[in-house]
């Protein structure tokens, strides 16, 4: 195979014109899975036997069947119903975009849920005593001292999620969104040059997902300057000097 | 500063029992202001769970609590145990009784300093300022001015116990409940703690002090009280106690630390 550096560079530029679709099923599916998966956190951990009952059975479900499946089945398959046709969401179900967001949204929900639930019982009992010995309870418990210690637990889990979830937008271009992967596809099918193009989509994910990494780092490292090394003490600690709050 | 018409803590017949097992049957003390009183008794006796009833970490079963003069209000719920009547006055309460654990329960993302902070600007609502300054202070008195801006994780058990007090003394509480605050440090930190506590007593901090250290609560202390199967087996000044307790038991116990 010679190297056809036009053709690379061509095929760079189409497929970085879709860049955007990726980034826009990335970002909305993350938040709305995120947001979804913050309600069922609350299921499971302070609701009664019904809620943490519905919240287990749902991470069940999307964890344990193929993301592609559930894809499907939203876009293809909930259409067959009457019902749905002719109800509120109908403009929403019809749209491939948008049933690819709800779809990656659903599944990853019950990952960051998991995710989530880890952070809040890695969080010491005896930090939350302490908040409470002081006349902390609910939401300024919750504000102050449960959340910071969780998120910060589950960080590391988390940046995976996300950068999997990146991948994962690469399925949307089977309910036809023309986001990177598909378009990919797309050139194939007029070019029939598999290699290269599969090649530069993959250089494409990479630099997405490379930008993604660094993001997550610098938030773990900024959020864990008590795991990290000792301060200088003549220093008298530097710049974790700041007071903020 | 005895003669105070109302205590700074009064507990009237404490019953708290886990399970079938009956951990406190009956425990009353009062602590006016500037007492130092400390709580004795052997492993599993009650005293960390007669402490934490007093700023309502445990439920008692049966009881009151009293603090400045202020009772905490208690009803029955409907399987007929005692609960809190209301969330916010025990809030409030615990805001004034500051408590220092064995295990210091330092706050892992904080720095000493936002650790001292924390409950003045947060529960207190106090301008952050004020208490920036204050915090310092204090951190100066316990002899941690340095180390304002590390991290728990970063100081030995000796400088997070003494930045737990420091954190205590934050809340400006009416009196401070300390819970073994020296055992679980290496014996060679025990006395820089001690020596912190030995101050407070004396500049007339009201201090409850769960310890089995027998030097501190014969020396530093006004009053010595010691739980023996839920109940108040011994009680006194130390001078009497420690010399001649009626109790046999008591007089076992400190064989015990002696020999
Ligand atoms: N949350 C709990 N659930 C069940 N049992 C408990 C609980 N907390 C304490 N106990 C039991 O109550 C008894 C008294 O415990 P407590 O911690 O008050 O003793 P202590 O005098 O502080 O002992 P130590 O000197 O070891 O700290 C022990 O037998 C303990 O096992
Ligand atoms: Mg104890």
């Amino acid at each position: 195979m010679d190297f056809d550096v036009a053709f690379l560079v061509s095929t760079f530029v189409k497929l970085v014109d879709a860049v955007p679709m990726t980034l826009a099923l990335f970002a909305a599916s993350v938040s709305l899975g995120a947001l979804f998966a913050l309600g069922i956190t609350y299921c499971r951990v302070s609701g009664g036997l019904l809620l943490s009952t519905f919240a287990r059975a749902y991470v069940f479900v999307f964890r344990g069947s193929p993301l592609l499946i559930q894809m499907f089945l939203i876009y293809y398959g909930l259409g067959q119903f009457p019902a749905v046709r002719h109800s509120l969401f109908w403009p929403v179900l019809r749209d491939p975009f948008s049933c690819a967001v709800l779809a990656l949204a659903l599944c990853t929900a019950g990952y960051q849920a998991e995710i989530m639930r880890g952070g809040l019982q890695a969080v010491p009992a005896r930090e939350i005593e302490a908040g409470r010995a002081a006349g902390m309870s609910g939401l300024l418990l919750f504000r102050r001292i449960i959340a910071p210690i969780a998120i910060r637990q589950a960080l590391p889990a988390y940046s995976t999620e996300v950068i999997l979830m990146v991948k994962s937008t690469a399925l949307a271009s089977l309910v036809t969104v023309w986001e990177v992967t598909g378009t990919a596809q797309r050139l194939i099918s007029q070019t029939y040059r598999t290699m290269e193009v599969f090649l530069v989509a993959t250089l494409i994910y990479l630099l997405i997902n490379f930008i993604i990494v660094r993001l997550m780092a610098f938030a773990e490292y900024r959020l864990s300057p008590h795991l990290r090394e000792r301060p200088d003490p003549a220093s008298g600690g530097g710049r974790q000097g700041e007071v903020h709050g | 500063m005895a003669d105070a018409p109302v205590p700074a803590i009064s507990v009237r017949n404490i019953h708290k029992s886990f399970g079938q097992h009956e951990v406190l049957r009956g425990i009353s003390l009062d602590a006016h202001d500037g007492d130092v009183i400390s709580i004795l008794g052997a492993s599993g006796s009650g005293k960390s769970t007669f402490l934490r009833c007093i700023n309502l970490l445990e439920t008692p079963d049966e009881g009151e609590i009293t603090v400045a003069g202020e009772a905490i209000a208690m009803k029955r719920n409907r399987a007929g145990s005692l609960v809190p009547a209301d969330r916010k006055q025990v809030d409030r309460i615990r805001s004034e009784l500051a408590m220092v654990f064995q295990s210091f329960n330092l706050w892992s993302h904080m720095t000493v300093l936002q650790n001292l902070i924390e409950g003045p600007v947060h529960v207190l609502k106090r301008p952050k300022a004020e208490c920036v300054a204050e915090a310092e202070a204090l951190l100066e008195k316990v002899g941690l001015a340095e180390r304002r801006n590390y991290y728990p994780a970063h100081l030995s058990g000796g400088q997070q116990q003494r930045a737990a007090i420091a954190r205590a003394l934050a809340m400006q509480p009416k009196a401070l409940l300390f819970d073994e605050p020296t055992s679980a440090l290496d014996p060679e930190l025990v006395g820089e703690v001690l020596k912190v506590m030995r101050s407070l007593a004396e500049e007339g901090r009201t201090m409850l002090v769960v310890t089995h250290e027998m030097a501190f609560a014969r020396n530093v202390s006004d009053r010595v009280m010691f739980l023996h199967e839920g109940v108040v087996e011994a009680d006194g000044a130390p001078e009497d106690i420690f010399t001649n307790s009626e109790s046999e038991r008591f007089r076992q116990f400190i064989g015990g630390f002696q020999a």
